[in-house]
């Protein structure tokens, strides 16, 4: 067998549903779950006579999307028709964009776990409307809904930047985050919201020559999970078919594979006629767009601080793990949370610990965001100045944290009301100290012997010290006092 | 009550406010005209009988009680079948469409009814639009009111007879390129293509999208003005239709016999030949009476204007291939009961719906746009408009408006052209050059041929001057009459 | 110049691109027709628009929109009323066995 080098190369084409009220070019409300065909006007059915009115603000999330992706925003821009017959597509032509797409040029950064950030091309990304959906069940006809029909679709195209299944993942991930952060989309994986289909084929040096492998297509993949394991399998089938079968981009064609999720393999898809002549051509029911400067500026200014950049942020400033720096900027609402509470004078760790340990149980179990629970971040600072302080304990904090989210009391109040405070107050305690050492010179004299009997006299001491002060003793400053009386 | 239907709109109009006849007795005076000339004209596809008489009955109540009303109040009116009608089927001439009833009013529907206008009907025509003559309808033929051996023109050529037959005062049609203006010079009536973008055509059928304009036709001027004032103004829901602010809009009817001061008329020389002597004669008897009137004449090129039929040819079918893919026997319209597939749902549902034209024009758009083609046609096509429109620019730079025939002849015998679809095509040579630079025509009659068949004369004026053709062509009538 | 031809090969592909079921004798009559007029087309080639822009819109009009505002749908009953085969909630068509 011949010395064989390869390298995976993948690119990503991503169809994003934006969140907008209505549809891209009519105003049916755009509603998950609705009864079949509910959601559907004479336009988005394509009746005779109908025309398409664009939706500024699907044009307007767009762009700020693509302005997110670095992309360059065309100053002229227009639509097309592509022409294919399907019966979820009813108008049998789809307004999209071809040679004059709304953005290009941009990239988008991941960061694998070793911490290195690589940079990743996007093409293009430009507005179309969605199909509706084609459902077959059994029997001997498919049925039609066109709920989704005229929905807006961003599609972006990725440069072939990716080389393992893991940056793909990442990519996925990160453009979840990216349009989730900016509030241009849900990109709910399982509403459909995000579609991705990875363009796949590898380069292979077998003996100094290179071969490149027939590109294949992935479709149907709505998990993260699967798109690894999509493309980690399609590395392998196409090594296979190379080693075995000499299969290269001369003498196969591109394919369309679907997934199977349950075989956990590409299947390749029922042969398709070659490359479909989509005859596009200038929508004529639309004009252009022009974007000047005021727009643009006016839609930059709703731009916010990126996944990528506040994960790198909180980490170097807070100086947080980049796990925790990861959960916290995970999504917007939160991240914003954890900045205002340290904007109020929260120590980072601290606050962190309040958000993620504590915060974030309380989130799920209410079914909300963090942020949303109803701790405000004036009081979330409060609390953990307090607990920097040791006025309370770290378990008292997640009662207090608790109680502060079910009463919106403020946590100091909580703190008294409940008996949670604990004294650090040196004096006070050494009075305790001293009075409890008097009390009990029997364990006093076994800590000073030394032995087996020291750590459970001392242990014993220590009950009694923090019995006498009703409970109210910060543990460890009371320690500390009975080591020093003890000179132990 | 009969000589109702010799009325114009703006008598009947005034008559019905006057309370001299109702609108009842209007629209009862069309029917009867309809039920003594149909079999004979063939104009309707469609009557609406019920709602036109509710309808009108419901106006005569309000006029009764002093409520006010709109300013086409009881005049009855028929619509070309390619505008939806949420009351009655809309066909569009097709068997694909045969039994097709809109949820909705195209808007300029919506607009007559706000204007207590009275729908009669759904006039016949060319199968979506496409054809000159109303021979290619799929539901049947229309003859000329003049000559019932020959054809009305088209596509608007139901909406043309009608009115030319009496059987109602106005009609809406369209016009891709030529189809209100062709039929009306063939039936001697008034018609007039707005420029594009003044009329919604939400709700109109899409042959051309870049192309199509509805339009009135009339048997007056200023019956065609009192129509344009109703249906004439933007549409939220038409992205081409002009907002007013670019393009504002004028009372059509206001100073309409005031004419145009200094009236300077360009005349294209060149395109002279292509018409018959008959027609030559009566287009330039009708220059000279404006000549009579004061107004200059002067001659002008426009270079590109013979290549107008070759870019209409690939554009509009470009546009209908796209337009006409959505009539595949699934959402509404004709299924094939042969289909054993979904693809046969498709081929066969279409190759039973559509007529010989339609498929032509539809093969020919699908072959101009296809891999490998686009630039040399489409593309070619695209740039040639431009060199076309600028030929327009260019005239209405010295003239307040152009001069020419609508047709090469007048109207020809059923059948004499339907051999040869390219013959058919180039009758289009004076009409179609407007509706690719998007500036308004209207046809006025200006005579007849030695067989009595009536000729037009056709006036075509820049992008939203409708109200300077209005007064044009009124100045004309007036010494025509 | 030259003829232009779209032979009968060329309209059975245009043809099925068009979801239009031809017969032979009329792929025949369309081949000669469709090269007429094609042929007759290709005197636009006789004007040199080098420099010339693609004029898609008549209208010197841009940046129509509409607000992001939901309005009533037509309702299924409606959508479906003009189907020829449906359920009472989708349009039927035979099995479509790609997807």
């Amino acid at each position: 067998m011949s010395a064989l080098e390869y390298k995976l190369i993948v690119g990503l084409e991503i169809h994003v549903q934006l969140a907008t009220e209505t549809k891209m070019f009519c105003s049916c409300g755009l509603e998950f779950g609705a009864q079949p065909n509910s959601r559907v006007c004479p336009v988005c059915m394509g009746m005779p006579g109908v025309l398409p009115v664009m939706n500024k603000k699907a044009y307007e999330y767009s762009v700020l999307a693509a302005l997110a992706l670095n992309c360059n925003i065309t100053k002229h821009t227009k639509w097309d028709r592509k022409s294919y017959y399907y019966p979820d597509l009813p108008k049998n032509y789809q307004i999209s964009q071809y040679d004059l797409p709304m953005s290009s040029d941009g990239f988008i950064e991941i960061q694998a776990s070793e911490g290195a950030l690589k940079r990743v091309g996007i093409i293009r990304a430009h507005l179309e409307e969605d199909a509706g959906k084609n459902l077959h069940g059994a029997g001997e006809n498919s049925q039609v809904d066109l709920n989704r029909a005229g929905t807006p679709l961003l599609e972006i195209v990725t440069a072939p930047d990716m080389n393992s299944p893991e940056e793909v993942r990442l990519l996925a991930e990160e453009l979840q985050r990216i349009v989730r952060y900016l509030g241009v989309s849900e990109a709910d994986m399982q509403k459909g919201h995000m579609r991705f289909e990875p363009n796949i084929n590898l380069h292979i040096i077998r003996d100094g020559q290179l071969f490149k492998t027939a590109i294949a297509e992935v479709k149907n993949l709505n998990s993260f999970r699967s798109i690894e394991r999509a493309v980690a399998y399609e590395c392998s089938r196409q090594l296979d078919e190379f080693i075995e079968n000499g299969r290269t981009m001369q003498n196969t064609p591109k394919t369309t594979m679907g997934w199977d999720d349950e075989r956990q393999q590409t299947v390749l898809q029922r042969e398709k006629e070659a490359a479909h002549d989509y005859r596009y051509f200038p929508e004529p029911d639309l004009v252009p767009v022009e974007m000047n400067d005021e727009w643009l500026g006016q839609i930059k200014s709703r731009l916010c601080e990126m996944p990528l950049a506040r994960r790198i942020r909180f980490a170097s400033e807070y100086k947080l793990s980049e796990y925790d720096a990861a959960v916290l900027a995970n999504d917007r609402a939160t991240g914003d949370y954890f900045d205002t509470i340290v904007k109020f004078g929260a120590d980072p760790k601290r606050a962190c610990n309040l958000i993620t340990q504590v915060g974030m149980k309380l989130a799920n179990e209410a079914g909300k965001n963090v942020a949303q629970i109803g701790a405000t971040a004036k009081d979330v600072a409060q609390l953990a100045d307090m607990a920097d302080k040791g006025l309370i304990s770290a378990t008292a904090a997640a009662v207090i944290m608790g109680e502060m989210v079910s009463s919106g009391k403020e946590p100091m109040e909580i703190a008294r009301d409940k008996n949670l405070l604990q004294s650090s107050d040196q004096d006070a305690l050494m009075k305790f100290v001293d009075e409890v050492l008097a009390e009990n010179p029997q364990a006093v004299a076994d800590v000073k012997e030394g032995g087996k009997k020291k750590e459970k006299a001392r242990g014993f001491l220590m009950g009694k010290v923090i019995q006498k002060a009703k409970g109210q003793a910060n543990p460890k400053v009371a320690g500390e006092l009975l080591s020093k009386r003890l000179e132990v | 009550m009969s000589d109702i239907s010799n009325l114009s709109c703006l008598e009947i109009k005034a008559k019905i406010a006057a309370g001299e006849i109702t609108s009842e007795q209007a629209v009862g005076a069309m029917f009867k005209k309809i039920d003594e000339n149909e079999e004979r004209i063939g104009a309707f596809i469609s009557l609406c009988r019920d709602e036109a008489i509710d309808r009108a009955k419901k106006v005569d109540a309000k006029i009764k009680v002093g409520e006010r009303v709109g300013s086409m109040a009881g005049v009855p009116i028929a619509v070309k079948d390619n505008m939806c009608t949420d009351f009655a089927a809309t066909t569009c001439g097709s068997k694909i469409l045969a039994n097709f009833k809109p949820p909705y009013d195209a808007h300029v529907i919506e607009r007559l009814k706000a204007q207590d206008a009275i729908i009669i009907g759904k006039t016949n025509m060319d199968e979506f639009a496409m054809g000159s003559s109303t021979e290619n309808s799929g539901i049947k033929q229309t003859k000329n009111p003049w000559d019932t051996s020959r054809v009305p023109g088209g596509s608007s050529g139901g909406s043309a007879a009608a009115v030319a037959a009496k059987m109602c005062p106005a009609a809406l049609g369209s016009d891709t390129g030529g189809s209100i203006r062709q039929p009306a010079s063939f039936c001697g009536v008034v018609g007039l293509k707005p420029t594009y973008g003044r009329v919604s055509r939400y709700g109109l059928v899409a042959y051309g999208s870049s192309l199509d304009q509805i339009g009135p036709l009339t048997r007056t001027v200023a019956d065609a003005a009192l129509v344009m004032n109703v249906i004439a103004g933007e549409d939220l829901r038409d992205s081409t239709s002009v907002s007013e602010n670019i393009a504002p809009k004028t009372d059509y009817l206001a100073g309409l016999d005031e004419g145009v001061k200094d009236l300077t008329i360009a005349v294209v020389p060149e395109l002279n030949e292509g018409a018959s002597a008959q027609v030559r004669e009566a287009v330039k008897a009708a220059i000279e009476a404006y000549k009579k009137l004061g107004a200059k004449v002067i001659e002008i090129s426009m270079p590109h204007f013979g290549y107008a039929i070759a870019t209409y040819y690939v554009v509009a079918t470009a546009e209908a291939s796209s337009n006409l893919a959505r009539y595949d026997g699934v959402h509404y319209g004709h299924r094939s009961k042969e289909a054993q597939n979904y693809i046969d749902v498709y081929t066969k549902s279409r190759a039973e719906g559509f007529g010989e034209e339609v498929k032509r024009r539809i093969m020919l758009g699908t072959y101009a746009l296809s891999s490998g083609y686009y630039d040399a046609y489409y593309l070619k096509a695209l740039k040639v408009r431009n060199l076309i429109r600028r030929d327009f620019t260019q005239a209405f730079e010295k003239s307040h408006c152009i001069m020419m025939p609508v047709a090469p002849t007048t109207a020809f015998k059923i059948g004499e052209k339907a051999a040869d679809p390219l013959e058919m095509y180039l009758s289009d040579i004076y009409t179609i050059a407007a509706n690719l630079a998007g500036v308004p025509g209207i046809s006025v009659p200006c005579g007849f041929d030695g067989a009595g068949l009536p000729i037009g004369l056709q006036i075509l004026g820049p992008a939203f001057g409708e109200g300077n053709l209005l007064k044009i062509a009124r100045s004309y009538e007036k010494v025509n009459s | 110049m030259a003829q232009v031809k779209i032979d009968q090969g060329q309209v059975r592909q245009v043809a099925k691109l068009s979801r239009l079921e031809l017969s032979d004798a009329e792929i025949m009559q369309f081949s000669d027709q469709l090269s007429a007029v094609l042929d007759y087309v290709a005197k636009l080639n006789e004007l040199d628009t080098t420099n010339v822009e693609p004029l898609a819109h008549c209208l010197p009009v841009s940046n129509v929109f509409r607000e992001d505002k939901v309005r009533e749908s037509l309702g299924t009953e409606k959508v479906l009323a003009n189907a020829p085969q449906h359920d009472g909630q989708f349009f039927l068509v035979p099995k479509i066995l790609e997807e």
